[in-house]
């Protein structure tokens, strides 16, 4: 029982991490049904920053908390700078391109970010420093979960219900949602698209930073191809709780989180991917939207 | 018919003039001692062979101005096999055919189990400076095969060996990262470990290389109870399996291969790197034999020497030592004098085991102490 307890709260803290990474993928895509293949390298670039931000405090003789938030903060703004560059370089002058062209251009922009952190930066894994200091209420537990574990799970929970409520209620999130649903409609009547695009972009970005901080304190250690593996799986489990929902992301998350823990503790670690996108095919045939996304009819 | 004649009569010459070959070929033979050069000497694996060559020509002028050895010189007859196992038989031949007494060589293992049925059969031994496949002293097939360099498992058997002999450690768990590398080694360990009967491998298991995190894992590691881990790959994934069971307070024995033997390892898994062990080549940067080599390398041929060099400088040396040991050129004698005698060379004072490997040659075990790997004696 206690081994099914250390593996659902292993699954917890992987299907938080995605769930973290898939939130920016599934807003950019309910917005302008773009998938954004450089969100993964927003996360990477939120990581670095915060690594370069955290040396230099710590050179200067800071500790604790207060690295941790000033890296964070550092880091959030830097990405969201990305994120909404990037936009406006990749994206924007193809909004009315085909749907191919974005994707193309995203995929290129990917791969650019990636080898201009690795040639400004380093090929090598760089050591994170763990910024979340050890919370000495967990100690007893930290058998089964650690203090970093337990932030990212907080985290993930708190920024999910931040940002269904900011989509519900806020102006930006009602301009969000009509966007999303009909775009020539919103700009009818009289939404600025452009900035609200631009805003999900921020937001996104903002998102993948915080994910970097957190995921790279738990990992120890980055280099500039990150980004690239923890986005694959960040993807699928936006695809599997249906792209573009919000709650979607957060379930197929902790779905993925949870198979490949229990496929690793129950069966062999040899096989962990096999189970994952195994289930991602079975949900896929069932329902082709995802878990909670709608199948939109297509406009003819 | 004519025609038949003058292609009999141009056989039956061929045939005189190759007899002819063979015969002063033997009547040389008394004169000198001789040793075959086989390898890759041209096409792609070249920069493999040629380095040994030289070694050799290296150790035999040497060897020679000092009178040679049992009073006789010594000649080298380098013969080239590009590394290919059809050639590397008609290499062996033609070898065998010239009367060598020994042969250094050859080069690439496939090559070199090609050419071995047949130095064999006309009773001489092969020693190879770079051949490592496992199967070449293991299958037993082979008692004229001797070689100065680790086979492929070797690390995986000095990793065993350590856990079991030095670290008492009875439960073993196997994990590799799925890679070539590190699923081949982990394999070997497993391997070995069952074999030695003094402990169990209970977990033999393969991880994805760059997920976010292995919690599932070291989980099953502590469920199995294994007082060791052993585990196959490179370091990025092996720091963070060791910082989580460290984070996780576990205890249990870290042992890895010189994929992990980096200190870009030690510099990540910080403090949680310490008291892991890894495997790594021994050091010969200090041997003044190796320093005397290279340095003579330099002098003859104006550039640093190239893979395999200090290895086929090796060989050259043990074959030479072990027929001037034994006092003849006699198959068994050579074969006892070389798993007897130790003979001082680059890669350090060696001798053979019964399967042909080389003792002392390889792989030592280091230990992160205080940030840095150091050697465990």
């Amino acid at each position: 029982m206690e081994y099914f307890l250390e593996l659902l709260l292993g699954g917890l803290t992987r299907g938080s991490i995605y769930a973290l990474i898939a939130l920016g993928y599934t807003m950019v895509y309910g917005i302008i049904e773009l998938i954004n293949f450089a969100h993964g390298e927003i996360y990477m670039i939120g990581a670095f920053t915060a690594l370069i931000v955290a040396s230099v405090l710590t050179m200067s003789g800071m500790t604790g908390l207060s690295v941790l938030i000033l890296a964070s903060v550092v880091a959030v703004l830097y990405a969201a700078a990305y994120g909404f560059t990037v936009e406006k370089i990749a994206y924007k002058p193809l909004r009315q391109a085909p749907r191919l062209s974005p994707l193309i251009s995203a995929i290129g922009m990917s791969i650019f970010l990636q080898n201009y952190v690795l040639i400004a930066q380093t090929s090598d894994f760089l050591p994170f420093p763990n910024l979340i200091p050890d919370l000495p209420f967990m100690e007893p537990y930290a058998h089964i979960m650690g203090s970093t574990e337990l932030v990212i799970v907080l985290t993930t929970t708190v920024v999910t219900v931040i940002l269904t409520l900011f989509i519900k209620f806020t102006r930006i999130g009602k301009a969000m949602r009509a966007t999303a649903q009909d775009r020539g409609m919103a700009m009818l009547a009289g939404v600025n698209v452009n900035r609200v695009i631009s805003n999900t972009f921020i937001i996104g970005s903002a998102l993948a930073a915080i994910g970097g901080v957190l995921i790279a304190s738990h990992i120890g250690r980055i280099n500039f191809y990150i980004g690239f593996l923890a986005g694959i799986k960040a993807f699928t489990a936006a695809v599997l709780g249906g792209i573009g929902s919000i709650p979607g992301a957060v379930l197929g998350g902790l779905i993925l989180g949870w198979t490949e823990s229990f496929a690793t503790g129950y069966v062999s670690s040899d096989y962990e991917d096999v189970f994952a996108f195994c289930l991602l095919v079975l949900i896929l045939i069932f329902r082709p939207a995802g878990l909670l996304g709608r199948s939109t009819i297509q406009k003819v | 018919m004519k025609q038949s004649m003058i292609r009999k009569t141009i056989r039956v010459l061929f045939g005189a003039a190759l007899l002819t070959a063979v015969c002063s070929g033997s009547l040389f033979a008394a004169d000198t001692i001789k040793l075959g050069i086989a390898g890759a000497h041209s096409g792609d694996l070249a920069s493999y062979g040629l380095p040994t060559v030289k070694a050799a020509e290296l150790v035999v002028k040497e060897i020679n101005a000092k009178g040679g050895v049992l009073g006789r010189q010594v000649e080298l007859l380098t013969e080239d096999d590009v590394c290919k196992p059809e050639v590397a038989a008609n290499t062996g031949t033609k070898l065998v055919s010239k009367g060598v007494h020994a042969i250094i060589g050859h080069i690439c293992s496939g090559a070199t189990k090609a050419a071995l049925g047949i130095y064999k059969d006309a009773k001489l031994i092969a020693v190879s400076p770079s051949a490592t496949n496992p199967e070449l002293t293991q299958s037993g097939q082979y008692p004229n095969f001797y070689r100065t360099i680790a086979s492929d498992d070797a690390q995986a058997r000095l990793e065993v060996d350590f856990t079991i002999g030095t670290l008492k450690a009875k439960k073993i768990a196997v994990l590799h990262d799925k890679g070539d590398y590190g699923k081949g080694l982990a394999e070997y360990a497993k391997k070995f470990a069952e074999d030695s009967k003094k402990a169990s491998v209970v977990l033999f298991e393969g991880i994805t290389p760059g997920a976010v995190d292995y919690s599932a894992v070291v989980q099953k590691i502590k469920r199995s109870g294994a007082e060791a881990v052993i585990y196959g790959g490179y370091h990025p994934e092996a720091s963070s399996i060791v910082s989580q069971m460290r984070k996780r307070g576990m205890k249990t024995h870290f042992i890895s291969d010189d994929g992990v033997k980096d200190d870009t390892f030690i510099k990540v898994a910080g403090k949680y790197a310490e008291g892991v062990y890894a495997t790594g080549p021994k050091d010969t940067t200090k041997n003044p034999l190796a320093i005397a080599a290279i340095e003579a390398h330099k002098k003859a041929y104006g550039s640093d020497p190239g893979a395999f060099f200090l290895n086929g400088y090796a060989a050259t040396q043990a074959i030479l030592n072990a027929i001037e040991k034994a006092g003849s050129t006699d198959y068994a004698a050579v074969g006892k004098a070389l798993q007897n005698e130790f003979v001082e060379t680059p890669l350090g004072k060696i001798r053979f085991d019964k399967r042909g490997d080389a003792i002392g040659v390889g792989f030592s075990m280091y230990q992160v102490r205080k940030g840095v790997y150091v050697e465990v004696k």
